[in-house]
């Protein structure tokens, strides 16, 4: 072996180190970059066809699923649930849901992992539009939702779906919901993390109080509010 | 030709390091990105058990490099990693963009490694804070799926320079022999790594 060159310098094992360091540290300013990221990147994203956005990391959309395979819309078969505390037990078809007063939003989508949808642009039924046909009793103070993607479920309180921007969505971005986003129907109530926005819903049933999701009998926050909630 | 003669560049331990980390990248980058991305979620599908192929990769990799770093030829390792980790005049020439003379590896393959070993690192401790944050509040933080994907991002460009050198560049491309056989071309060696103290030795013959 040669003798050891006095100039040399340890640039690998440094450059290892910060690497290492700064990656770990990012656990604490890792969102802000990645938002600033999302936000220099958003015009190239805009300026890709379609399915090739979503490798941008400006167009964020994550699909989490728990079931084996995905739930897939059958409109001919398909029905809406509104039972259990309720004077009228309803089964809506999708052509019922688009005949209820619509609502429309522009709103940011929170996932409890970190990252951030802005800009989305949600079109469903008010909660209180749609309860209004099946007539809560006074004894309801939450709604269950059901997935058709089992075992998910997830509860809101009943003021917590009457809020202002809380809806039974049906089309996201000017289209019918993908299947990915939880076609045909699926809970958007933007102040909360994704998990409370059930995707897929086949039944909506008014009880008493609200229960543990899917997620909380993990460990997650029932209220799960964006920014207050799941904070270790 | 018949009368080209050969130098041993890579140990069969550094090679084994080397594939088992590539297998494991490839493996992890598919079912990584049928979880990630929305449109191969949908096709895809079968969430589940993508993510359990994904874990379990990830505990076989690391499994895998333990076991060639404990039972492999770590003398051969511990001399490429002294190798890899110091940077000389000539390294620091190249990084200038001026004209250098490099040994077995030069500053770009140095970096590279460094490089590599750092996300290695990251993902597994990433990938781990994720695992156990769907079983324990204490181990979920808001940013380890970001940092998780950052790496994927980082990653798949260091790959593409890696493949384009490795596999496509004429003057780097031979390199890919001394990963897969183990010996490279003495001239070829001669010319991109002049400062090799390997080449002052007795050339091998072919393996």
């Amino acid at each position: 072996m040669p003798p050891p060159d006095p100039t040399a310098r340890t640039y690998g094992r440094r450059t290892f180190l910060a690497v290492v360091a700064g990656g770990a540290s990012s656990l604490v300013w890792g969102g802000s970059a990645w938002r600033a990221a999302q936000h220099a990147l958003h015009p190239l994203a805009r300026a890709l066809p379609g399915n090739l956005r979503a490798i941008v990391p400006s167009e964020g959309w994550r699909i989490y699923t728990v079931a084996d395979t995905m739930p897939s819309f059958d409109p001919a078969r398909w029905t809406l649930t509104i039972d259990g505390l309720v004077e009228r037990r309803q089964s809506l078809r999708y052509e019922d849901l688009l005949t209820l007063p619509a609502a429309e939003q522009v709103s940011t989508f929170h996932c409890v992992t970190g990252w951030t949808v802005t800009q989305v642009h949600w079109r469903g039924i008010r909660f209180r539009d749609l309860l209004a046909v099946a007539r809560p009793t006074s004894q309801a103070r939450a709604l269950q939702f059901v997935s058709a993607e089992r075992p998910y479920t997830d509860s809101l309180e009943l003021k917590q779906a009457l809020r202002h921007d809380a809806l039974l969505a049906y089309e996201m971005d000017g289209k019918p919901l993908a299947r990915e986003h939880g076609s045909p129907a699926r809970v958007v109530i933007p102040e909360m993390y994704g998990y409370k926005n059930v995707k897929w819903v086949e039944r909506i049933e008014l009880v008493a109080h609200p229960s543990d999701g899917f997620w909380e009998k993990l460990g997650y926050d029932r209220d799960a509010w964006v920014g207050r909630s799941n904070r270790g | 030709m018949a009368d080209r003669q050969y130098v041993l560049r890579f140990s069969r331990t550094e090679r084994a390091l080397h594939w088992i980390h590539a297998a494991a990248f490839f493996l992890l980058l598919a079912s990584g990105l049928a979880l990630y991305l929305p449109t191969l979620v949908a096709v895809v599908g079968r969430r589940p058990l993508v993510r359990a192929v994904h874990v379990d990769v990830a505990i076989a990799w690391v499994a895998a490099l333990i076991a060639v770093m404990l039972f492999g030829d770590r003398h051969s390792l511990r001399r490429t990693l002294a190798e890899l980790d110091l940077f000389d005049e000539e390294d620091r020439k190249m990084l200038r963009g001026r004209r250098f003379r490099a040994a077995r590896f030069n500053a770009g393959q140095k970096i590279n490694a460094a490089l590599t070993a750092a996300f290695a690192l990251l993902f597994a401790f990433s990938g781990s804070l994720l695992w156990l944050g769907e079983r324990d509040t204490r181990f979920r933080f808001a940013n380890t799926v970001l940092l998780h994907d950052g790496l994927a991002y980082f990653s798949l460009v260091l790959l593409v320079g890696h493949l384009y050198l490795a596999v496509l560049h004429p003057a780097t491309r031979h390199s890919l022999r001394g990963m897969t056989i183990g010996t490279v071309r003495e001239d070829w060696a001669r010319e991109h790594h002049s400062r090799w103290p390997a080449l002052e030795r007795e050339a091998a013959e072919p393996s």
